[in-house]
């Protein structure tokens, strides 16, 4: 059964993106409303990588994994400055996102195939939460896109 | 006569459940002079909060030196609160008013005519435009010019310029009002009337120093609590406020705790069944997402984290859950704290969890703070597009493109409006390069105000000032253009409760000072501003123009004006909208029939996630199907981000006093106004004070990470652990000629840059602060005894007095007042 390497991947992905979140957080304290909801939405990936910890738990770690990551998903090493480096490090975020996104749409259609209850409340709790992070991510950048994009120096 | 500085309020006059509010007329004139002096009364209403009440202005000799109530208004039958007394008038007679233009040259601020003045602010504007763009202009108005001014505002930003930077300080006052019926009704527009005070079994003031506020209003409920039957009242406020000492029930909740309380409130109500099914079933949806969110909400548990009795929550929730006919009222409490949306919301909720909306009583009152706030956001001055329209439906656009003969590409509508702190960020970047702030006072009022004044001094920030005084923002102005004030200039402007009034010109305005109106058409004109047919955008000749302009506009809407014109609003009463064909005579309430804005193709908004502000839109909102239904709406409990530690133990928020408004320039000038509450003072608790050796009046300093304040100490009501200070003292009279950098004293010196991600109103009401003392008391704190700044023991502080010069006629019950209109349902 290859749902381990699933979990380990969205326990990961979800990480990387707590982590993503601080970054920006800390990367762009001049603005408060990313100030404060990126370190809110950190927090809340880590809660969503406790929720699955019993289950990543219950299903086993794979050490190896047979189709190996190409696409390396690292998070952010640091984060830009300015206007159009907020938008860049918005969008960076939204990628790492829509990757935790599509994780967790597999892993629900695998827990569903497995009758998985446990599971399945884990992502129904989480994985709304994700897309919300994606809709905010979105809304934040669809504000900030023109003046970045056109009158920022 | 009665002294109305001592007595706020004024003589009570009793009335029962359902009885006409009596008629008490109050009047004052300048010393010296009697009724037979006045020369003529010019209708009006008053412009120093959002009650909007009636008035009449007295004239001699061409000045103005009075002003009397209205008895025939539904608003105020006839009374009038000590700032409309003695600041509508002299606030505005004044000689600091501005009467030229100034420039700036070589570094001054120099007199100059209105030609050069405005030569050079369209030069600077066009030269701009050509470079950067529109996206390089930015606009900052108020909730107190007119709204005629607002819209013609609206459409040069909109139809003109096309840029989306535009918003009101109504952003700081009540931006979570709009937001809160937005969110819950699919459009702004307040429920509720005053009407529901004569009618409710309870009322409910979250947040909402009304005594203060709106001192009128709350002499109407003073008279219900007074008669027969008085109505159970609840109150939660973190101060002594004179409505917590007439509650039944007062939740002094920590400031930034209020979404706890409410969800433990709306908990309560479900669980004991003061709910009605049927109600919630035909007219609402989503009432399954409240359940999530409260549970965890026991009376304990609120109790806990807001630091309240539990059974004062239970007995609140019990009087909400059982009372026939519920008034709620929402104020800056809520909207300038923590979660303001999610909170106001909450209130929303519990109404519609009783069905209780738009039945006589039964009503809600999302305040304003400010007396033309909801002009702001129905003309789209604030950024919303003029007539509730909805910036992410292109029908609503092309209407608009329609309406104004421009390109629907001109109006810019591919991201929600910028909001006033955001404005600000842009100027601080440098991409926005022109600012123009009317009729307002950002260095005082804006939260963080080292920052702030940071920002406007910028050196490529050309930036253009318009006010009746000069300000502590006029003075990193390049252009300062003197507007002429109320009473010198003709206009509309609507209430909390959409009552609309007619405000007549009654003098002429001092020197070159011209109207807002005038200055924006102005502007228009010499912009070139065109339709698409090739005639001037703006072909107003003035604001009676401006306002059949406007009617069109609002045509179809919810905010319909179409039934009413200057002629139907002369003599009477205001009259609340809609006001149409099917409405005639106005709309007392709204939504009695169950039916809300939230059709996809009538909604103003498609919503947002009440944490983080992402927006529902259309495709989600539509998949919803509404459908006319009202939407619950909530969010999980968060709490303040900054909260007391060991470096900030205490607790800071800010408000504001009866006597002032805002930031003073006109009641500061108000000489009853002024000696009643002179000068910047700082409230904390016996408890508090004694552990820091602290006595009434010892100076103190008061220190946020961000700035710190002087201040002498009362020694009051407050909960233990919060430091309260009034917003209202800036620099302007300071006659030491203090700096703000040397000698700071403003409440804003220490606030955080933070707020709501809906409504995007500031935090005002949460920050850690530390505070140390200076010097020993040379006096008492200049604080009033007659308010929530009263002192914590009796009798050590002279009491607040006007004398003489406070003394106010009022004559009871000459008059029968204007039957309210009906309400939506009864038509
Ligand atoms: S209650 Fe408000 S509107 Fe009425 S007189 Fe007082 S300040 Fe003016």
């Amino acid at each position: 059964m290859k749902l381990p390497v699933y979990l380990g991947l969205l326990h990961r992905c979800e990480h990387t993106l707590a982590e993503s979140f601080r970054q920006v957080a800390d990367g762009h304290g001049d603005e408060p409303d990313v100030y404060f909801l990126c370190r809110a939405l950190a927090d809340q990936c880590e809660k969503h990588e406790r929720a699955l910890q019993p289950i990543v738990e219950r299903y086993g770690e794979v050490d190896k994994d047979d189709e190996p990551e190409r696409l390396h998903a690292d998070g952010l090493s640091s984060t830009r400055s300015g206007a159009v480096g907020l938008l860049r490090d918005l969008q960076d975020l939204y990628l790492l996102g829509s990757l935790v996104d599509i994780t967790w749409t597999m892993v629900k259609q695998a827990a569903q195939g497995l009758r998985d209850a446990e599971l399945i409340g884990v992502v129904t709790r989480c994985e709304a939460e994700t897309k919300t992070q994606l809709e905010w991510l979105s809304t934040r950048m669809k504000q900030a896109a023109p003046q970045a994009l056109i009158v920022a120096e | 006569m009665v002294d109305r500085i001592a007595d706020i309020w004024g003589t009570r006059t009793p009335y029962a459940q359902g009885e006409q509010w009596p008629v008490r007329v109050d009047q004052v004139l300048a010393k010296g002079l009697t009724g037979q002096d006045v020369d003529r009364w010019v209708q009006s209403a008053c412009v120093l909060c959002s009650n909007g009440c009636g008035i009449d202005i007295a004239v001699k000799d061409g000045a103005m030196v009075g002003v009397r109530g209205r008895a025939a208004d539904r608003v105020n039958h006839g009374r009038l609160g000590p700032k409309g007394l003695f600041a509508s008038w002299q606030g505005v007679s004044n000689k600091d008013r501005l009467a030229r233009p100034l420039i700036r040259e070589n570094g001054e601020l120099v007199e100059t005519d209105w030609d050069t003045a405005m030569g050079r602010i369209v030069s600077r504007s066009k030269a701009l435009l050509q470079e950067k763009g529109p996206l390089s202009h930015g606009f900052y108005t108020s909730g107190q010019l007119f709204l005629e001014e607002y819209y013609a505002l609206g459409v040069i930003g909109k139809a003109g310029l096309g840029t989306p930077h535009m918003d009101g300080n109504t952003r700081l006052c009540t931006a979570t009002a709009a937001a809160a019926m937005k969110e819950s009704f699919g459009s702004d527009g307040q429920p509720g009337s005053y009407t529901d005070i004569d009618e409710c079994d309870a009322i409910f003031l979250y947040g909402h120093n009304m005594a203060e506020t709106q001192t009128v209003l709350w002499a109407r409920v003073l008279d219900r609590i007074s008669g027969p039957d008085k109505p159970l009242v609840v109150c939660v406020d973190p101060r002594p406020t004179e409505v917590a000492r007439h509650a039944d029930v007062h939740l002094p909740v920590r400031p930034g705790t209020n979404l706890a309380l409410m969800h433990g409130l709306v908990r309560e109500v479900i669980r004991n069944g003061w709910i009605d099914e049927e109600y919630i079933a035909s007219h609402t949806l989503r009432f399954e997402d409240l359940a999530d969110q409260i549970e965890q909400w026991t009376p304990e548990a609120v109790a806990a984290e807001c630091g309240v009795d539990a059974s004062a929550v239970v007995e609140a929730a019990r009087i909400f859950g059982t009372s026939r006919r519920v008034l709620s009222t929402v104020l800056q409490g809520f909207y300038q704290s923590s979660q303001a949306t999610a909170s106001s919301c909450q209130v929303n909720n519990l109404h519609l969890l009783r069905g209780m909306i738009g039945q006589p009583g039964c009503g809600i009152l999302q305040m304003n703070g400010q007396p033309t706030a909801q002009n702001t956001r129905e003309a789209g001055a604030d950024g919303d597009l003029p007539g509730f329209r909805n910036w992410e439906n292109p029908e609503h656009i092309k209407e608009l493109a329609e309406l104004w003969d421009v390109d629907e590409l001109v109006i810019s509508h591919w991201a929600p409006p910028t909001h006033a702190a955001q404005i600000f960020r842009y100027a601080e970047q440098g991409s926005i390069k022109f600012l123009w702030i009317s009729a307002t006072n950002p260095a005082v009022s804006m939260p963080q105000l080292p920052r702030i004044r940071g920002i406007l001094s910028k050196p490529d920030l050309f930036l253009v000032v318009q006010d009746l005084y000069m300000t502590e923002t006029t003075k990193y102005a390049d252009v300062v253009l003197p507007a002429a004030a109320w009473g010198e200039k003709t206009g509309t402007f609507t209430n909390v409760n959409r009552t609309v009034h007619l405000s007549e010109q009654a003098v002429e305005p001092p020197g070159q000072a011209r109207s807002d109106l005038q200055i924006f058409l102005e502007y228009s004109r010499r912009m070139d501003f065109r339709t698409n047919s090739g005639g001037p955008l703006l072909d107003w000749e003035g604001p009676e123009d401006g306002f059949n302009a406007w009617r069109e506009c609002s045509r179809g809407r919810p905010c319909d004006y179409t039934g009413l014109s200057y002629e139907r609003l002369r003599g009477g009463s205001g009259i609340p909208w809609p006001v149409n064909d099917e409405h005639p005579d106005g709309t007392d309430r709204l939504y009695g029939d169950g039916t809300f804005p939230t059709h996809g193709e009538d909604t103003e908004d498609y919503g947002h996630d009440l944490t983080t502000g992402a927006s529902v839109g259309p495709q989600a909102f539509k998949a919803m199907a509404p459908n006319g239904r009202a939407i619950f709406k909530t969010a999980p409990y968060q709490g303040a981000h900054e909260t007391p530690d060991g470096e900030y133990p205490l607790r800071y928020t800010t408000g504001r006093t009866a006597y002032h408004f805002h930031t003073r320039t006109k009641t500061g000038r108000a000489p009853q106004l002024h000696d009643a509450a002179p000068s910047m003072w700082v409230e904390m608790s016996p408890g508090d004070a004694e552990s820091l050796k602290l006595r009434e009046g010892d100076q103190v300093r008061v220190e946020s990470r961000r700035g710190h304040l002087f201040a002498p100490v009362r020694i009051a009501g407050v909960r233990t652990g919060t430091v309260f200070a009034p917003f209202h003292y800036g620099y302007w009279d300071d006659h030491e000629g203090e700096d703000p950098e040397q000698h700071p004293t403003a409440a804003n010196e220490l606030t955080l840059t933070e707020w709501d991600p809906v409504s995007k109103q500031p935090v005002f009401k949460t920050a850690a602060v530390r505070v140390t003392k200076v010097a020993d008391a040379t006096g008492p704190a200049p604080a009033p005894t007659t308010t929530a700044s009263r002192p914590a023991r009796a009798g050590r502080v002279p009491a607040t007095a006007g004398g003489a010069a406070g003394e106010v006629s009022e004559t009871i019950a000459p008059a029968e007042p204007q039957a309210a209109a009906p309400g939506k349902e009864e038509s």
